[in-house]
């Protein structure tokens, strides 16, 4: 097994592992950084986010009002402490993108222009055309090629997380084209591994969006926070999934049901005039916009499509130079994927996963209950998000802790203690273990696991959530394990390139992740932002929920649900209002 | 499904612990109207057989991870559809002029290597603080380079142009078009730096103007435009450096 001695090793090239390195490498150039990332930093979901980036900049806007809007979006479910010095933030960080080349879209006078989004008082949301993610990741791809001191392992896929008496020693990956194994031996790692997503059958992500990470994280014992609440995305392809930027009702797109109306009015996000208007309508948060398509979808108004049942999104009013100015890759998309020309005729969409508010809990500068360990981007749970996620904050999110955590890692590998001996042996037990899963030659195959794991997530921790549903789901997760366990058949048994492999290794932390959801939706008897109840839990209830959920690892048992309180500063829990008069 | 088909796919495998010399093989594949070519692969490795190795993540042509040579053309396979090669056969094999490690995947560090030679990044003069604020860039400034900004990495320049299958040491087509990206960029100042690699046989003269980069590009990315665009340049620079270089001999 080949060794490498590294101050910080950075777990994970998107948006977050490489604002992150990037920090790291400014702080301290003296300090080794290993980069590791299963696909080459430039595949990495970030590219595929669309619409924005939040950073008050707008004459109108305030720091308080993304604190307002971020807090109320999420339910108050946030670390208000964490918003508070995140918002403060968001800005400066926008700004040293466009220092670092980022082409932010610009008013005709050459300014930055910013967008409306969700659940938005004033428009907030840098954008790089629809390409926002794809701008910000290569932007930051190729400025950390400016680092001499960030030595990247690309395609070098991290199988375990080496932690001994809480302290982090190391990190075991394997480089995915020759199979050989790799031990980072560092005082310091920032886990940037993004989302779960892909534990859902429709969603929004790209195919390593796995959850691995969290897994990783929570075998060794940082828990996983607030994992019951999943975004749903409202406007989607249907069928693939694939994403139709919130962006497209900020520049004006509506929503309409089989009859043409538009429905949001029906769901307590209109009245429609005056059209546009913030926070109202289509500029309603996401989980409501969700919710009220499940409520559409029910009472039989929507469309139906070969992929499943879907709404309008309609663009044409817009015209063809402005979609063409402002969502490029939104007209790309449709005619592609969809086979609809969006200045011609609107573009069936309905929701799908998207994004994971929970995840590894942190403080603010991503640091985890395991000594040395990091996390940053949609893999961390710094608290920012609470119960639903304010679309463009994860962009921002990406660029503020993952520079934070950044530069938190590198200090602590400066002044921390010295690497303890021994973790070579710790390492050769991970990988024989992780190898040990390429033996068995009985079993079932992967995607029969994967795609059953899939539908019970779809299933019984949907949209919307009753108990009976989430209970089954959580027996069916169980039996999933059960069957896991018993074998894996491969096809495949090489070492080089491996695919098959790896992806059995993504499926038992997928699985322990999908627990953690439905075990955590089912423990909370209440309805808050992104969990909705349908079977008397309808409401939110302070009293009893006003706490984080979280899920602990009990191997090969299903985790363990506590709640701890939510830091409140100047925010009371109030009512979301969306709509009303302007 | 009633509308659901069956098509060949005929799919070049190399496994480097066990093959000297890559083969062909078939796999019948039923699909419907919306399935990519990708769809397609994701299929056979399911069901039929999970060893095949190929690339992919976003299925949206955005993250340049999924490009393959289909029926000869380099192609992202995420958008390319099934239906399009039916009753035909859909012949699928690694990006020409790249080493292939495994079935349809090819070590990309050649393109990667290249990237940082031509410093893709913004040279600033003057450095800027976060305090000073964004630079001012109005659209059409942003016009000069904001085409070339839109590569995604996917290598399908590389397999289609034959100055590349000739000359291995040849930039190519992306990492020349993303140091014209920053050249062109008004708020940078490191063309000079940039001209070093730019400006020779590997670099710039290395293209002689076929353009297939041009034509694959999934982005409409115009990498030969944006090389032939640095030409002028390169040769007031090799003539500015014949004169310096005649002054230091003649003093």
């Amino acid at each position: 097994m080949q060794t490498i001695d590294a101050d910080v090793v950075v777990i994970g090239g998107g948006g977050a592992g490489l604002r992150a390195a990037i920090a790291a490498a400014e702080a301290d150039p003296d300090a080794a950084v290993a980069l590791v990332s299963k696909v080459v930093p430039t595949r990495s979901h970030t590219v595929a986010a669309e619409g924005g980036a939040a950073g008050v900049i707008h004459p109108e806007d305030h720091p308080d009002k993304h604190f307002d809007d971020t807090v109320s979006g999420g339910d108050w479910l946030c670390e208000q402490d964490v918003v508070e010095w995140f918002v403060g933030r968001c800005t400066p960080e926008m700004t040293q993108m466009e220092h670092w080349g980022c082409p932010w879209s610009r008013r005709p006078d050459g300014e930055i222009n910013v967008r409306y989004f969700g659940g938005m008082k004033s428009p907030r949301s840098w954008f790089a055309a629809d390409r926002t993610g794809f701008h910000m990741l290569h932007t930051l791809f190729q400025t950390s090629l400016k680092y001499p001191s960030i030595r990247r392992f690309d395609e070098c896929f991290c199988m375990d997380l080496l932690v001994e008496d809480g302290r982090l020693r190391g990190v075991l990956a394997v480089h995915v084209p020759s199979g050989d194994s790799l031990l980072l031996r560092c005082r310091a790692a920032v886990l940037a591994t993004g989302g779960a997503g892909r534990v859902y059958r429709q969603n929004t992500n790209a195919g390593i969006v796995t959850g691995e990470g969290m897994g990783m994280a929570l075998a060794c014992g940082t828990g996983l926070r607030d994992m019951e609440f999943v975004q749903w995305h409202p406007t989607t392809l249907p069928g693939s999934g694939l994403l139709i930027t919130e962006g497209a009702r900020g520049e004006g797109g509506i929503l309409l049901n089989r009859h043409g109306r538009r429905y949001l009015q029906d769901h307590g996000l209109g009245p429609v005039d005056p059209w546009p208007r913030p926070r109202a309508m289509e500029l309603g948060p996401r989980d409501r916009v969700s919710q009220a398509f499940w409520h559409e979808d029910r009472a039989g108004r929507t469309v139906p499509t070969p992929q499943g049942t879907a709404v309008h999104l309609d663009l044409r009013h817009l015209g063809r130079e402005t979609l063409e100015e402002r969502l490029p890759q939104i007209l790309h998309l449709a005619r592609t994927f969809a086979a609809v020309d969006p200045v011609e005729a609107p573009i069936p969409v309905r929701p799908a996963v998207h994004y994971t508010m929970g995840g590894v809990p942190t403080d603010r500068h991503g640091a985890t209950a395991v000594e040395g360990l990091y996390a940053a981007g949609e893999c961390a749970s710094t608290g920012l998000h609470g119960a639903n996620r304010l679309g463009s904050n994860s962009l921002a999110e990406l660029l503020v802790f993952g520079r934070a955590a950044g530069e938190a890692a590198v200090a602590h590998a400066r002044n921390g203690p010295a690497p303890a001996p021994g973790v070579e042996r710790q390492a050769e037990a991970a990988r024989r273990r992780w190898h040990a899963l390429l033996e068995p030659h009985h079993g079932e195959r992967l995607a029969t696991l994967r795609d059953a794991m899939q539908a019970a997530m779809e299933e019984g921790v949907g949209i919307v959530r009753e108990a009976e549903g989430m209970a089954r789901t959580c027996e069916t997760l169980a039996d999933l394990r059960a069957r896991y366990r018993r074998g894996v058949r491969l096809d495949d048994t090489g070492r080089a390139f491996n695919t098959e492999w790896l992806a059995t290794l993504e499926l038992g932390h997928a699985l322990k992740v999908a627990q953690a959801i439905a075990h955590a939706a089912l423990a909370r008897r209440e309805s808050r932002g992104a969990h909705l109840r349908s079977d008397g839990y309808d409401r939110r209830d302070d009293e009893g929920f006003l706490c984080h959920s979280l899920a602990w690892d009990q191997g090969e048992e299903p985790p363990r649900i506590d709640h701890t309180p939510v830091t409140l500063t100047r925010s009371a829990p109030g009512e979301r209002v969306y709509g009303g008069p302007a | 499904m009633s509308d659901t088909r069956t098509i060949v796919l005929e799919c070049l495998r190399y496994h480097p612990e066990r093959d000297e010399a890559p083969y062909h093989q078939r796999f019948e594949v039923p699909f419907t109207p919306e399935m990519s070519v990708l769809e397609g692969l994701q299929y056979i490795k399911d069901h039929l057989d999970g060893s095949l190795t190929f690339r992919w993540s976003c299925r949206m042509a955005v993250c340049g991870n999924c490009g393959c040579m289909v029926n000869g053309e380099p192609v992202l396979s995420c958008q390319v559809f099934l239906r399009d090669y039916h009753p035909g056969c859909v012949r699928v094999e690694p990006l020409d002029h790249f080493p292939i490690q495994r079935d349809l995947a090819v070590d990309p560090s050649d393109f990667l290597d290249k990237l940082a030679q031509v410093a893709p990044y913004l040279i600033p003069d003057p450095v800027r603080t976060p305090e000073d604020g964004p630079h001012r860039q109005t659209p059409q400034q942003m016009q000069d380079y904001l085409d070339t900004s839109a590569c995604i990495n996917c290598l399908l320049c590389y397999a289609a142009c034959p100055q590349y299958g000739l000359k291995a040491d040849f930039l190519g087509p992306a990492a020349l078009a993303l140091a014209h990206r920053y050249n062109a960029d008004s708020r940078d100042a490191g063309r000079a730096r940039r001209m070093e690699v730019m400006n020779s046989d590997a670099g710039v003269w290395g293209c002689t103007l076929v353009g297939r980069c041009s034509e694959v590009c999934p982005k409409g990315v115009d990498p030969a435009g944006a090389i032939n665009r640095n030409k002028p340049a390169a040769a007031l620079d090799t003539l500015r450096r014949l004169l310096q270089s005649g002054r230091t001999c003649t003093s």
